[in-house]
């Protein structure tokens, strides 16, 4: 018989083995998936794992999955502030909506004029609208005491329905023939987010997202307000005997995720994307949640957990078109590596005892037995 | 290693056997906005993939991505197409138009057809099918089934597609029942059963006892079937999910279509093109009619179909009003292409505002 046993102190060995032990199990899962639907499992865990670092054209998808894996390192680095704190922001969604609206907005405000001044504008624009956005729900909290799971979801619906209108109304490209859509920031030199350096993706996004990953270790290490989020997540009550204002921690935390997913989001509508249309989220914001978690809420890890993210990405839709995958299977075997994850997270915050169980005699038998199983 | 060595030469020599074997087959690849079992547009884009496969045998070998989010992603997918050596891709959402231009560019020996969009180039062609025909047709039995004279109509995103449909859809609805009104929901996507299912389940308790829908799922037509009223189908035909409600439907029927296109780049005839197919030329087609309909109805509504086939009927011939009651169309006067392409006005007598 097993049983489950908490260890006093996480175990580091673990901590560092079950991401990696997540992925090797969702390998075999994911193959036995593939297996199942009729697709050879080895060349299609190739396809999405191997191909996309090593294959043939390994130049041009490394690259892609830098430009993917930008935005969710970037937002997930301000959520796992917050996440350390046991302040759940869900909706960075929202927040990265807002924040490519503003830093857009503010970018065809000049059009067509040309300045240097323009990009520098938008991303503090981009910034602040996700900074604002998330201090709705750090504002209800700190007032009202609502839950700010639920405030922060709801109002990515609110910003997801204010994104059509604005690509249907304000920001519409008045050369667009009357479809919904911003105009092409790639096409207006000064609002436009390229590759630095042609051909290797970097674009500013990549660039914020690996600055904000040095930054945020030396903020959670190094600096007094990191050690106070830690405080504020592992014991409140510390915290508050340590003369720490919840309140501000709510704000800080809620404020530098918002200000970081609005970041991406400009980073992105003035990049890769191009322009502010209806479906411009694509669910980054909800990713950067599992990519916070893959990394262990560890800047470094979250760098690492990014790349392997956009690396699915990037493979999940070379294993579709060159082994015929369904995208639903794809999704499933992303799915299976959160999952993974989370079970295997056991093995670091408990240990498993084979114990021995006792049977205690009863009364009526005159000689107790004693079992072991 | 031994081992290893001799799959390699067999490889090597499976290669060369192939190679030796004839022509290379043409690849032909999809992008999908939705996934293949939408039932509706994607659903339909995959069935034209299908006939081409049928109709090409051994001659082409064809691919597809699905639910591919417009923007970024798709210019991934579709870079990954044409440098695996893929020749003709059909991109069949209005959304890949700037992706499939920038990579169109970046390999100009690569054919692109792009659905619904406006902007080509020597190695990219655009193609859609004249629906609003459809919804003429069907505008035409809607007017005659209602009893409450108020029909419901559950529509996407106010771009000109959609409201060319509306106004054709009310003009042949008013045409045959002067008492007709429409109540329009906006439901602001293509695709979420559960939102249509809501724009539904509204109309319905405003009155509505027809609903039309310019969105991709079955679930207004399952509703329809469990309340006893009428609804159609959009881009499928949709009968399964409605035996009675089901009166008939638009069916984007892009097989010939397809098929032409994959033969003029087998044939080397291929050029850039831009092509809006109606009913005449098949790309648009009406679904059997259902038998609740009255055979005078089913008989006008089949002439008024061949009327457009034939191009005897225009869907917009005047005199037609703007909803401000300023004149667009004089008496017998036919909408241009130019216009239509542009919709941005509701006609006259349909209540509500074109949301901004």
């Amino acid at each position: 018989m097993f049983r489950l046993e908490a260890r006093p102190q996480a175990s580091k060995t673990w901590i560092v083995l079950t991401p990696i032990l997540a992925v090797v199990a969702t390998m075999f899962a994911g193959g036995l998936l593939f297996a199942a639907l009729g697709k050879d499992p080895v060349a299609s865990i190739q396809l999405i794992f191997w191909d996309p670092l090593f294959g043939e054209f390994a130049a041009m998808d490394r690259v892609d999955i830098l430009k993917k894996a930008g935005p969710l390192i970037l937002i997930a680095l301000g959520l796992s502030i917050g996440f350390r704190a046991g302040i759940w922001n869900i909706g960075a969604e929202g927040q990265y909506i807002m924040g490519a609206i503003c830093g857009a907005a503010v970018g065809l405000a000049f059009y067509p004029m040309e300045a240097t001044f323009i990009f520098p504008l938008m991303v503090i624009a981009g910034a602040l609208g996700g900074w604002a956005w998330a201090m709705i729900p750090a504002f209800l909290k700190n007032r009202f005491g609502t839950n700010e799971i639920l405030v922060s979801l709801m109002l990515v619906y609110v910003a997801e329905h204010f994104l059509s209108q604005m690509s249907l109304g304000l920001l519409k490209n008045p050369e667009g023939r009357g479809f919904p859509g911003s105009r092409n920031l790639q096409q207006y030199a000064s609002a436009s987010n390229p590759e630095l350096f042609p051909g290797t993706g970097m674009h500013w996004g990549v660039i914020a997202a690996l600055v904000a990953v040095i930054a945020a270790y030396i903020l959670m290490n190094r600096h007094l307000t990191g050690f106070q989020v830690r405080v504020t997540g592992e014991s409140p009550r510390a915290a508050a005997f340590a003369g720490i204002i919840p309140r501000r921690i709510v704000v800080f935390c809620l404020g530098t995720s918002g200000a970081l997913a609005g970041l991406a989001g400009l980073f992105e509508v003035s990049g890769p994307a191009g322009q502010i249309s209806i479906d411009f989220n694509q669910g980054y914001g909800f990713t950067a949640i599992i990519v916070a978690f893959l990394g262990r809420l560890n800047p470094f890890g979250i760098l690492l957990a990014g790349l392997l993210m956009g690396l699915t990405y990037i493979g999940g839709n070379l294993a579709e078109q060159a082994a015929g995958l369904p995208a639903a299977a794809i999704q499933a075997f992303q799915g299976m590596l959160l999952f993974f994850l989370l079970a295997f997270d056991l093995l670091s915050n408990y240990r498993i005892r084979r114990v021995r169980r006792r049977v205690v005699p009863q009364v009526t038998e005159p000689t107790a037995s004693q079992e072991t199983a | 290693m031994k081992i290893f060595k001799r799959m390699a030469a067999g490889a090597v020599l499976a290669l060369g056997l192939a190679g030796a074997s004839g022509a290379e087959p043409l690849k032909v690849g999809f992008i999908y906005v939705g996934p293949v079992g939408d039932l509706g547009w994607s659903y339909q884009h995959d069935l034209g993939r299908q006939a081409i496969e049928a109709h090409f045998g051994d001659q082409v070998e064809t691919s597809y991505v699905e639910s591919v989010p417009e923007g970024s992603d798709a210019e991934r997918v579709l870079t990954q197409m044409a440098r695996s050596g893929t020749k003709l891709i059909f991109t069949t959402s209005f959304g890949y138009m700037d992706p499939t231009l920038n990579v169109a560019a970046k390999f100009p020996d690569v054919k692109f057809e792009h659905a619904t969009g406006y902007k080509r180039a020597d190695n990219v062609s655009t193609y859609s099918g004249r629906f609003y025909e459809g919804r003429t047709v069907l505008g035409h039995i809607a007017g005659h089934m209602t009893k409450t004279n108020t029909i419901g109509y559950i529509a996407s995103y106010p771009i000109p597609e959609v409201v060319r449909g509306i106004n054709s859809a009310y003009l042949a609805a008013k045409a045959v029942n002067p008492d007709v009104k429409f109540k329009i929901v906006w439901a602001f996507t293509w695709f979420d059963p559960g939102k249509e299912a809501d724009a539904a389940n509204a109309l319905i308790e405003q009155g509505a006892d027809v609903i039309m829908q310019h969105t991709d799922s079955p679930a207004a037509m399952t509703i329809a079937e469990g309340k006893g009223i009428y609804a159609f189908g959009q881009a499928s035909d949709m009968m399964q999910f409605g035996p009675n409600a089901r009166l008939s439907s638009i069916i984007d029927n892009w097989d010939p279509y397809y098929i032409s296109r994959v033969q003029a780049v087998l044939d080397g005839t291929w050029v850039s093109t831009d092509t809006w197919d109606g009913i005449g030329a098949g790309m648009t087609g009406i679904g059997e009619f259902n038998k609740n309909i009255p055979d005078a109805v089913k008989a006008s509504a089949a002439k008024l179909k061949d009327d457009l086939a034939s191009g005897a009927v225009h869907s917009f011939t005047g005199p037609i009003n703007k909803q401000d009651g300023s004149p667009w169309l004089a008496a017998g006067e036919i909408a241009d292409d130019g216009t239509l392409l542009g919709m941005d006005f509701y006609v006259e007598g349909i209540e509500g505002e074109l949301p901004k």
